[in-house]
């Protein structure tokens, strides 16, 4: 492997009076092949086996074979169409959430902390240390019905109004939408947070100033600058907290209950429990499929498609 | 009203302490109920101070075992994602070669897939192969989605990277390998750094490629999930308070010594 054999980086094509050599010409291939292979077979390959999983029949005594079966897709969004809303639906919350609590921290660190820039680096990170599944059990202790959060809102009569809303169940928040809410928006908020950070921290800071000088109030700076310029930020955030939140199952299984299942749930039940696995991999393939596409108009309606 | 005012130049700075409290809420609770002595089999409700569980923290069966277990994994994990997708960042940024958008499509991918499908595929694979799940299967799956974050790591920092500094080098008569170990290597060292380090947090922690993938193997990550259905031991959090405090040291320590090294310099 010969680096400086590389035409330089910007370089249009190799020179043309420059005799092709065969070493320098293979070396890209030779670097990409250990680490493509890893992927075709332990990421793509899959993605096929589970497709043709999802189309068999039969049982695990007698074993699957591929029969063509698209009925099972058909069934598993008939049975289970509940847990798919349930799960856009929560992670379309926590994403807003985090939106809303991750941007005033990304713009703290980026414009106002000062000296005190790296340290709450540190502590928006530092988190991720400290297993997160540690952490989740951590809100059981928080949001527990003799808790101090709990007694708060039940003074302050929140809780009727989010049991009016269905988003509690009468004095508890434990095992309600509300605490997987709570929960998802907790666990993917850093990811939120460093992108929205690294947008604005890219901000000249002289706009917010020729802003001001032509009389925009600062609410004003903010609408038409500063948010219009960190709109790279907050479309990788809100990609980077949807998509995981929409596929897990662990916050909806820690600190939701029945009611709350979501999409994820049921596939981890399906496949490790029920062993049914062509039901568990059409789901899958659906949930797979719903994302990718969501995806795709998000990013191109958003219009940074140079963002991947 | 001047309190008014003040509240008005400060609102950012008092939402953004909020949700920074909020983040670290859950961390400062795992702290105090690391000195707690429970009733029952749960940790959940404070009752009494307590230092046992950290004079004894492998006080659990099997908890410091599958501790040590991801530990190994993750190193492992690691080794393997940094050096595969430090090779595969280099071959995108240096070299041109046919189906570069196939190549970065496969790379983001990963990135873009939510865990439990990943999961869900892989673990079809392995049980067509007939597969004996385990260590070895956890470590193919941790490498498999760490690779792909170390390549956006690694990318991002070569780009930046002048490259009039390997001309300079190979103008001053050193060879293609003093070149990349002298010049190019302690350039791009940041970046293959914060690859790596994202690929043993990334590793460390993961629970539901892992739950999937392990069979009968125990990790950390699901000795917590299983005990969360069995009873919590204070044990779990005692490791949870060190692991945040041996991160938050480090991480100060390495800026400590960096602020020096530049103030030297300076």
């Amino acid at each position: 492997m010969t680096l400086t054999e590389a035409p330089a980086p910007l370089a249009p094509a190799e020179p043309a009076k420059k005799p092709p050599r065969r070493r320098g010409r293979l070396t890209p291939y030779w670097l990409l092949l250990p680490g493509l292979l890893w992927l075709v077979v332990f990421f793509a390959l899959p993605m096929i086996y589970q497709a043709s999983t999802s189309v068999q029949t039969g049982s695990l005594e007698d074993g699957y074979r591929v029969t063509w079966h698209f009925a099972t897709y058909w069934d598993a969004l008939v049975d289970y169409w509940p847990q798919f809303l349930r799960s856009v639906s929560y992670a379309a919350a926590a994403t807003a959430l985090c939106l809303l609590l991750g941007y005033p921290l990304a713009y703290l660190i980026a414009f106002r902390a000062g000296r005190w820039r790296n340290l709450i680096m540190i502590l928006v990170i530092a988190p991720f240390f400290t297993s997160f599944l540690i952490r989740t059990l951590a809100w059981k202790t928080i949001l527990a019905d003799s808790g101090p959060v709990v007694h708060t809102l039940n003074s302050l009569h929140v809780l009727d109004l989010t049991d009016w809303l269905g988003w509690t169940a009468g004095d508890r928040v434990l095992a309600t939408p509300l605490a997987v809410v709570c929960g998802l928006t907790y666990n993917f908020l850093p990811f939120m947070i460093l992108p929205l950070y690294t947008s604005l921290e890219r901000i000249d800071g002289r706009l917010h100033e020729a802003a001001g000088d032509l009389y925009a109030r600062p609410w004003t700076t903010f609408r038409k600058v500063t948010f219009p310029l960190s709109m790279p930020g907050v479309v990788s955030g809100t990609l980077l907290t949807f998509i995981p939140a929409t596929g897990d199952y662990v916050n909806a299984e820690l600190l939701g209950s029945t009611d709350t299942r979501m999409i994820g749930n049921v596939i981890q039940t399906q496949f490790l429990r029920i062993l049914d696995y062509p039901t568990a991999a059409a789901l899958s393939f659906i949930l797979m499929a719903g994302i990718l596409l969501m995806v795709t108009v998000y990013i191109r309606r958003s219009g940074t498609e140079d963002l991947v | 009203m001047p309190f008014v005012t003040w509240l008005k130049r400060h609102l950012v700075v008092i939402a953004g302490l909020l949700t920074l409290a909020y983040l670290l809420l859950p961390n400062v609770v795992v702290t105090v109920f690391s000195f707690n002595k429970p009733k029952g089999r749960f940790n959940y409700e404070w009752q009494q101070f307590s230092t046992a569980a950290w004079k004894d923290p492998c006080g659990v069966a099997d908890m410091c075992g599958s501790l040590s277990l991801s530990l190994q994994i993750a190193f492992w994990a690691t080794v393997g994602a940094t050096l595969l997708g430090t090779m595969i960042a280099f071959a995108l940024v240096r070299y041109r070669f046919r189906a570069r958008s196939a190549v970065n499509s496969l790379i983001f991918l990963p990135m873009a897939m939510p865990e439990v499908v990943m999961a869900a595929s892989l673990l079809t694979l392995f049980l067509n192969m007939g597969a004996q799940l385990g260590f070895w299967t956890i470590l193919i799956a941790h490498i498999m989605f760490c690779l792909s974050f170390v390549v956006v790591a690694v990318k991002a920092r070569v780009m930046s990277m002048d490259p009039r500094l390997e001309e300079a080098a190979r103008d001053l008569y050193a060879g293609p390998v003093q070149t990349f170990l002298r010049v190019t290597l302690p350039i791009a060292a940041p970046g293959i750094a914060a690859g790596a380090l994202l690929s043993f947090a990334l590793s460390f922690d993961d629970f539901i490629i892992t739950n999937f993938n392990a069979g009968s193997t125990v990790t950390f990550p699901m000795f917590v999930w299983g005990s969360a259905q069995r009873g919590t031991p204070v044990q779990i959090n005692v490791i949870g308070t060190a692991m945040f405090l041996v991160a938050v040291l480090f991480v100060l320590t390495s800026m400590v010594v960096g602020n020096r090294r530049n103030k030297q310099k300076a």
